[in-house]
């Protein structure tokens, strides 16, 4: 079934291209739209769905993985691609640019899809370079001279990451003779038969996903990416790409037992709890509103990769959890940050004040995603960050746990420096007739805002029915 | 073994010369020698499929990818090149070197058995790709999707309005 999310993306994209280019390059906001809602029905109701098209989709040939943390991450596909969906055709005003981005967010989210769904390490390697070969066009859509340059950044160190990974697959494939998930399971459960090569082609495949993931000091190309690139981009960059090209493989491979050796959890929870650390740091210097969420979101994701170095049920939890919450906060917080920009048309929070009185949808959503990202109850943040911090103690790595305690006041610091600049005190002269950018900010906003609170609220009714099931490998 | 050798010395000079000059269409052929020497080391590690796959797919089909691409772009002055071919080759001559010690350190220092998992003869290497990979033929078909519409994209518009 998976494999329709696939096929049916694709159809649309060479369909929509077709002629009569006009009608086409008209519906095709609505084609992406029904697209995405199509996923989001799917994910909830996998089994009901097109049952008439079951002899496609059971074909042999394309093995395809369909367990919990596949739909985690289909659903946040769908839910990210929504919104930047929504927010581009605020954004972009040009037919004929909207049609671009509908056709590269399509594309963009093939790859996406199929790097959640595929069961062999090169197959997702493949996927993960159609991801990235879309996002280096998008990064460049307004082409400008700083997404030119974020665009470059973010293509020379995927470069190097591609280089790592291959390497790493060719290394993997060498000493373990497959590259299915299934004969990497296998291979790795016994650890007595574990090779240096199998080792070091693990670890050079990890390196990659680390520069695409961002984590530090692998994270250069992000800032400027995020900050270069239009807002639906942005959004969908710091929403769900590099949370499916890099911490969703990581992520996999720590589920798949692939990392066991002791040196590589050693290397998870280093790289994770200095990417919080210096993340976090830097969001606090910051005085581009963009560029402050996107060094929020290295910081969360090193969270995220240090919840994975606990190497426990609970630790890969928290990991998809965190990571399933950062998708939908951080996407709140930049659709945020983009509606304001489209009424003031300045990022630099120096130049803001009181705007929550102005916009109050904007502003009451922002303190709820800002709170909900530094772990207060009873959003869903504190819970993926309690959990977190109790895999770690559960461990027995109680440093760690208390520097992720300790680390979550930084979050506060700057998410709170941020609200006290743009949204709250007295409004700043000139903005007198400041008001909301509009429907298509304000939906999203508020719906990222209610998925925070309906998660965090209900948290005891999923941590044993949805949470935990999902960190087992049930496929 | 020496041939191989050779074979590889010439990947890493040819992969440096693409990567030094500074006239795009020069690269892209520097790429499509880059990728008939890997086409001969393929040949010589018994896999013609895949080196026949190489020489077709990269050196041909890419490389015209590669110049319809640069055609829509505007040609530097020689005195750019020049300065731009200078300035890399001071930047970048370190890379090979330290590339050259680091395999040599891994080579000596480290016991890595690589046995790659044996093929059968070549009927059911054509099986493995059209049945067996049928998701990575796909995965390669929308990359070159992908790269078409980022050229379409990014340089018809600005193309237009240059003519």
């Amino acid at each position: 079934m998976t494999l329709l999310l696939i096929i049916f993306f694709l159809a649309a994209v060479l369909i929509i291209n077709l002629p009569p280019k006009a009608f086409f390059k008209k519906i095709a906001f609505w084609l992406a739209l029904f697209l995405l809602l199509l996923q989001l029905v799917f994910v909830f109701l996998p089994r009901s769905l097109w049952t008439g098209l079951n002899t496609l989709c059971s074909s042999n040939n394309f093995s395809m993985v369909q367990d919990s943390l596949s739909m985690v991450m289909l659903l946040s596909i769908a839910i990210v691609g929504l919104v930047a969906l929504l927010v581009a055709k605020a954004h972009i005003k040009s037919e004929n640019k909207l049609f671009n981005f509908v056709c590269l967010l399509l594309l963009c989210c093939i790859g996406m899809n199929g790097m959640v769904v595929v069961t062999d390490l090169f197959t997702l390697y493949l996927f993960l370079e159609i991801v990235a070969a879309a996002v280096y066009i998008m990064i460049v859509f307004e082409k400008n001279q700083n997404a030119y340059e974020g665009a470059f950044k973010y293509f020379i160190l995927s470069a190097i990451a591609t280089t790592l990974m291959l390497a790493g697959v060719g290394l993997t494939l060498s000493t373990v003779g497959a590259l299915s998930f299934t004969a990497l399971q296998i291979y790795f459960a016994n650890t007595a038969q574990i090779s240096a090569g199998a080792t070091i082609g693990v670890l050079l495949f990890m390196a990659g996903l680390f520069i695409k993931s961002g984590l530090v000091p692998f994270h250069g190309w992000l800032p400027d990416a995020y900050q270069a690139a239009p807002n639906p981009v942005s959004i969908l960059l710091a929403g769900i790409v590099t949370k499916s090209s890099g911490v969703y493989a990581l992520v996999r491979l720590g589920m798949l037992g692939v990392l066991v050796p002791e040196s590589l959890k050693t290397l998870l929870l280093a790289f994770g709890a200095a990417t919080i650390l210096i993340g976090a740091l830097a969001a606090l210097w910051q005085k581009d509103f963009k560029r402050m969420l996107a060094y929020s979101s290295i910081s969360q994701v090193g969270y995220i990769v240090l919840s994975l170095g606990a190497g426990t049920l609970l630790g890969y939890a928290g990991a998809i959890f965190h990571m399933f919450n950062h998708a939908i906060l951080k996407s709140l917080l930049f659709v945020n940050s983009a509606a304001v920009e489209s009424r003031t048309g300045t990022r630099d929070m120096d130049a803001m004040g009181g705007f929550a009185a102005k916009m109050p949808w904007t502003g009451a959503t922002s303190v709820i995603g800002a709170l909900s990202i530094s772990g207060i109850p009873p959003f869903s943040g504190f819970w993926s960050k309690l959990v977190i911090v109790i895999a770690l103690w559960k461990a027995g790595l109680h440093y760690y746990a208390a520097f992720a305690i300790l680390a979550s006041l930084l979050t506060l610091s700057y998410m709170l420096y941020m609200q006290r600049k743009v949204f709250f005190g007295k409004l700043i002269e000139g903005y007198d007739d400041l008001r909301e950018a509009g429907f298509l900010y304000i939906l999203p906003s508020v719906i990222l805002a209610l998925i925070t609170i309906g998660l965090g609220i209900g948290f005891p009714f999923i941590v044993g029915t949805m949470l935990m099931p999902v960190a087992i490998f049930n496929w | 073994m020496t041939f191989f050798v050779l074979i590889l010395s010439a990947l890493l000079l040819v992969a440096l010369a693409t990567a030094l000059v500074a006239d795009l269409l020069v690269a892209a052929i520097w790429l499509a020698l880059l990728s008939v020497l890997t086409t001969i080391a393929m040949f010589y590690l018994n896999s013609p499929l895949a080196a026949v796959f190489e020489l077709s797919i990269c050196a041909g089909l890419i490389t015209v990818i590669f110049i319809s691409t640069i055609s829509l772009t505007r040609l530097t002055s020689n005195q750019e090149k020049k300065t731009a071919a200078r300035t890399r080759l001071k930047k970048y001559i370190w890379l090979p070197m330290v590339m050259l010690v680091i395999g040599i350190a891994l080579y000596l220092t480290l016991d890595i058995n690589l046995t790659l998992p044996l093929l059968t003869p070549e009927t059911d290497v054509r099986k493995v790709i059209w049945n067996l990979r049928q998701f990575d033929l796909l995965g390669m078909l929308i990359i070159l999707l992908v790269g078409v519409f980022g050229v379409v994209v990014l340089f018809k518009e600005k193309f237009n309005n240059e003519r």
